[in-house]
This record gives C-alpha cells, structure tokens and sequence, in this order.
C-alpha cells in the first residue's frame, strides 16, 4: 500500500561508480602525477616539521599566542601543546597538522581564485553554487571511496578527501566578501579608471580581507575535522589513533588522542582568527 | 568656452531599458511607465552644457535622478539613450580603453559619504588615482602631499581614515579628487554628511580652492541655499527632468513655476542677494559745488530725497545730503559742501545684503554702492532693502 512503485529505475549511483572507474582506468596518469604532486608537498612538509625541533615549535607557537593575542594564550597553547607531547602523541600530531596545512594550501590556491571569479561571473557563481552545497551536504565519509578508488589507500587520499572537505567555505567566503564590498568604495575606485586587476588588487580583496581570513578559518577548522576522518583509509596521524581505540574499545587512548585533536584545533583556530582580526579596519 | 555638453540624455533602470525607451519616446510619462513595465526613469531627455571653469549645481529633492545624471558624466551609469560631448567629444562612444584615459586624466569624483578606503591611510587614500596612472611614487607623494595641505590636512597623512571626523575625511576626499589634476570635478552630495557649521567651513573652502584652480565642477546637492551659495548657474531636477536652469539671481527673480518658488521659498535671500543685484542705479549726484539753487532745482523736478556728492574726477563720494540741507544751504548761502553729511555708509558691489543690514542698521541715510575702484555705482535704500528680503 505505502510502497512507493518502481516504475522508473534510476542508477544514477551505477552512472558515477562507472564515471570514477573510467576516470581510474583512462587517466590514471593524471592522477598519478597528482599523486606525486600531493606527496611531494605533504613529505616535504612532514620533513620539515620534523625537522624543527619540538622545543622551537613550541617556543613559535607561545610567541604566535602570545603577540597576535596575549601572554595568557601564548602559554595556554604552549601548555596544551606540551600535554600533548607529555601523552606521547607528538609524532601523531606532527602528521595530523601537516596534512592539515597541504590540504588547506592546496584549498586557498583553488579556492580563492574560484571565489574570485565567481563573484565577477553570475553564470561560473550558478554552476559553483549547488556544488559546493553538495559538497557540504554528502557525508564526510563518501568521499573517502573515490579517494582510494583514484590514488589507493594512504595519506595522500587522505589530502584529496581533506580538500574536497574543507573547499566550500573559502569560495563561499571569498565571494560573499568580494561581493560585499560597499557600493561606493567600487564606484569611487571605478571614477579614478583603473583596469579590473587594479580594481581586484588595489580595492577589493583589501577591503574583503576580513571576510576572506574568516573563511579561511573556516576551512582550516574543516580541514581538521576531515583529517580524523580519513585516518580510515590509512592517513597516519591523530585520527588514526582514534580509530584503533575505537576498535579496542581503548577509553584511554580514545581520549588522549581525542584531547590531542581537541588542543590542536583550539590553536589552529584561535592564531587563524587573530590573524584575521588583524585585517579588520574600522569603517 | 563649452566643456561639457549634454543632449537629449536618458537613463532607465530595469531589465529591458531600451524597449522602455520607446514608450518614453511615444510620451507615456514616468509613473506609467514604473507600474506597466516595472522600469524606473532614472533622467529623462535632459540636456544643459556646462562652460569651462564654471560650477553648476544640479539641484533636486531625492530621488529626482540627480544622482543618476552626474554619475552619467563618468559613466559609472551608462545612459540609455543621448549624448554626451566633454571637448566635442562624445565620451558614449569611448571604448575601455579610452574611458579609462577619460576618468584617469579628465574627470574625478567626490561622493557624498566620502568613499575613501579604510585599508589605506590618509596619503595613500589621495596617492589612489595617481597609483593607478602609474605615477612613480616619491612624485606622487609629493603631489598628494601638497593637496593636503592645499585642503588643510598637512601633518595627518600618516593616520587612519577612521581616526578622522566627517569634514576631515571629506577633505581627504577632495584631495584624492585634485591630486589627479582633473578638469572636470563631479562632487555628488559632497557636504549632505556634515553638520551645518563644517558643511559652511566647506563651502568657503571650496569656494577657496575654485577660486584658485578654476575646474569645471559640476555639484548636486539638495540644499537650496547650497546651490545658491556656490552655483554659477544651477539646474533644477524633478522627476528626472530639468525644470529651469538659469543664475542664482534669475531663479530668484523669475521662478519658472509654483515647484520653484516652493523650493526657493525658505532660501535666504540675504545670503544670496549681492548689493548691485537690488541698488538703484539712478541717483542725485552732486558736486561739491553745486550750487544750492541748482542742486533744489533738481530736487523739486525729481522725487529724490537724498543727493549724493560726488567727485567729478575720481567718482569717490564724499557725501550726503537731503532736502532740508539743501534749503538750509540756500538761505544761509554757504555751499552744499558745508552742509553734507560724511558719516554715510558705503559698500562693496559684491557685498551680500546680509551685511549691509547691518550697515543700514548704523545710518539713516541711503548706503553708497561702490565698484572696486571705490566708484559710486548705485544706492540702497532701506526700504530697498526690505523688499530684497521678501
């Protein structure tokens, strides 16, 4: 009586299973030399965090704390951060934030420019727009599966899937701020002729330099969410952690891991927000 | 000389302007044409041309599409139907390029809540336009440098735009302007924003400023004694449509309809009114000789009161008398000269009836016009100046 009728099977899942495999199979170079890409930056990355030593990390991020906001935080963040390594998750959250800061790198390079452009273009803003809800709106975990179907387990799925993740808010907030900017300020730029670069450099991205620092914020706090996530399909890290006490039912580890992650976010998110502040010109 | 020329100019807002544009033409008027077609006349068929180094007020109550038309004169609003020709040139007809030459060289822009960039300080704020020329940068700082001062800022280029008040950052506003060295100055509602006492400041300030560099400024405002404070000619707007267009002293005198004498009604007059635009120029003009039976004469064949005395070669006045003097000069047989008055007033052609109020206030007799070789030109009585007044 309830059962809705069958008279239509729509497979429009077997349509993008196919879609991801053809990709896999026809362009697998591509792919491989994203790959190799992603890698290069995220060992790079991973080497050099390792390389400074924990004591100068520390020492940055107290400094960071305490000029961008005050002695209080600098000591806070130096205090969770030794409590970290205290717990004997250090190695773990060196590769969490690495992978964190690749795959927020590679989000400003795309999404800025994207933002941009789609805030000057109706047409580009009308095609990104119900992406990027769909990409807010699909489950974390479903893009964990073409992630591993286009470059196998590891962290380098791991970045991709932390991308996609973490994409949404700084296009949204790139072009919300770059379409925000006051009617005047654009015709007083305007009156003085200058070309539509000079308009963008010069006016625009200045004057949406909060907004956009806001969504930056955001899609590094994304980006954190995401990399625990993807520990499931092999990232080493934090989340990784997290996903074997889950396995051994491990209440300790499960939070001295999840506490780690906690500490991480509370610094990231805390020094991207003051930089941001740091933009903010009273009107 | 001509500098700008508008013709026939038309703006309409709303998705299909141009079809709108025929029923304007066909005479459907501007509230059909919103309720039928959902499109707002911005200007409709507006045509006036401005001389070089004139100011011309355009003056309207909001929404009369004032704004619209002086933002037509940079292209900020593209008009839909007209011309428009700045140095016989139709700048319509301007492809990107030379638009942008346009609004680099020719022509700048002071808007009404300053739309100056509060991620640059003061000098930056006033380097923008010469930035974007890509003038090199000890030579733009110097130029900007100057206008600061030339505005009364010297000694704050170095602080926020948010640490200024409302007249100083409109100061930075006009020194952004001039820094580029424009002919044509746009100023759209540049003082509405100030308080009265910093909006007069203003006024004299730009008036200063006019006086020295002679641009070609076109103004909107909304304040009548504004308009007729600065406005060698001024242009009244109503309903996108320019309604009279003439000097101060003829919308004065001649208001082209009741929506006029309306808007002039709360103007003061006093403010406005110089002495040679209500003085009587015929006058009883004396010598010092003059003799008492002569000066009675012309007494008796003319409704003069008072006579002035006047010297034959210089045209200096150095005296008043009236009738009784005159008598009393006769039967006492001494000469005019004996019996004038000299603590009469006198005053500048260019002299606002407001002051001379004030003078008027202090003497009895009429107050001596004079030119600016001290020549008498005409006299004002009180009652002349009474009647200025209403």
């Amino acid at each position: 009586m309830n059962e809705f009728p069958q008279l239509i099977d729509i497979k429009i899942g077997e349509v993008v299973e196919d879609f991801v495999k053809w990709l896999t199979i026809n362009y697998s170079g591509v792919f491989q030399s994203i790959k190799g890409g992603i890698l290069a930056v995220l060992l790079r990355m991973q080497d050099f965090l390792n390389w400074i030593p924990w004591f100068v990390i520390i020492a940055l991020i107290f400094y960071a704390g305490w000029k961008s906001k005050n002695l209080k935080s600098g000591i806070i963040f130096a205090v969770m951060l030794l409590a970290i390594g205290f717990m004997g998750y250090w190695e773990q959250t060196v590769l969490t934030i690495s992978v964190v800061i690749t795959a927020v790198i590679i989000s400003l390079i795309l999404g800025i420019p994207l933002g941009i452009i789609s805030a000057y273009k109706k047409r580009v803003d009308s095609i990104v727009r119900p992406i990027l809800d769909a990409m807010q709106t699909m489950p974390s975990f479903v893009y964990l599966i073409p992630a591993i179907m286009l470059f196998g387990l590891g962290t380098v799925p791991a970045v991709f899937a932390t991308t996609i993740y973490s994409l949404p808010p700084v296009i949204r907030l790139t072009n919300l701020a770059i379409k925000s900017v006051s009617k005047e300020i654009k015709e007083a730029a305007y009156s003085f002729g200058p070309t539509t670069w000079q308009t963008l450099t010069k006016v625009e991205i200045p004057q949406a330099m909060p907004t956009i620092m806001a969504g930056v914020n955001q899609t590094t706090m994304m980006a954190m969410a995401m990399v625990v996530v993807s520990s499931m399909i092999g990232a080493k890290g934090l989340g990784y952690n997290v996903l074997i006490a889950i396995n051994r039912t491990d209440i300790a580890m499960g939070f001295e891991a999840g506490i780690s992650i906690v500490f991480v976010a509370i610094i990231i998110d805390r020094l991207t927000q003051s930089i941001g502040e740091k933009f903010k010109y009273d009107k | 000389m001509e500098k700008i020329r508008v013709e026939n100019l038309t703006k309409i807002f709303g998705k299909h302007p141009n079809k709108v544009l025929q029923h304007l033409k066909n005479g459907m008027n501007r509230e059909e044409i919103s309720k039928t077609t959902k499109h707002t006349v911005g200007v409709g068929n507006v045509s006036f041309s401005v001389s070089e180094g004139e100011t011309f007020v355009i003056m309207g109550l909001s929404g009369s599409g004032k704004s619209t038309l002086i933002r037509c004169i940079n292209l900020l609003n593209k008009p839909t139907d007209g011309k428009i020709f700045v140095d016989d040139e139709n700048i319509l007809e301007f492809d990107k390029k030379k638009l942008r030459e346009y609004r680099q060289n020719k022509v700048a822009m002071v808007f009404q809540h300053f739309g100056l960039f509060s991620h640059k300080n003061v000098i930056q704020n006033v380097e923008f336009g010469l930035e974007i020329k890509g003038v090199k940068k000890e030579q733009r700082y110097k130029k900007s440098m100057e206008m600061l001062k030339i505005v009364g800022l010297e000694g704050w280029e170095d602080y926020n735009i948010s640490q200024l008040s409302g007249g100083m950052k409109q100061r930075v506003g006009l020194a952004r302007a001039l820094a580029n060295d424009p002919e044509i100055m746009l100023m759209d509602e540049p003082f509405s924003a100030l308080d009265p006492l910093i909006r007069r400041d203003m006024h004299d300030e730009l008036l200063d400023i006019q006086s020295k560099f002679k641009k070609t400024i076109i103004f909107i405002t909304h304040d009548v004694n504004e308009a007729f404070k600065l406005g060698d000619r001024i242009a009244v707007l109503k309903d996108g449509e320019i309604i009279q267009i003439g000097t101060p002293e003829e919308i004065l005198d001649n208001p082209e309809n009741d929506y006029i004498s309306n808007f002039i009604q709360d103007i003061d007059r006093s403010r406005i009114l110089k002495a040679e635009n209500i003085m009587r120029k015929s006058a009883m003009k004396l010598g010092r000789l003059t003799k008492p039976k002569i000066a009675l004469g012309i007494i008796d064949d003319s409704d003069f009161e008072y006579g002035f005395i006047i010297d034959r070669e210089t045209g200096k006045v150095e005296g008043v008398v009236d009738a009784d003097d005159v008598l009393r000069a006769g039967k006492e047989k001494i000469s005019i000269e004996d019996v004038m008055h000299t603590n009469f007033k006198a005053v500048n052609k260019n002299a606002y009836v407001k002051e001379i109020i004030e003078l008027a206030l202090e003497t009895k007799y009429p107050i001596a016009v004079l030119d600016d070789d001290e020549r008498f030109v005409g006299r004002i009585h009180r009652g002349t100046l009474l009647k200025s007044l209403v």
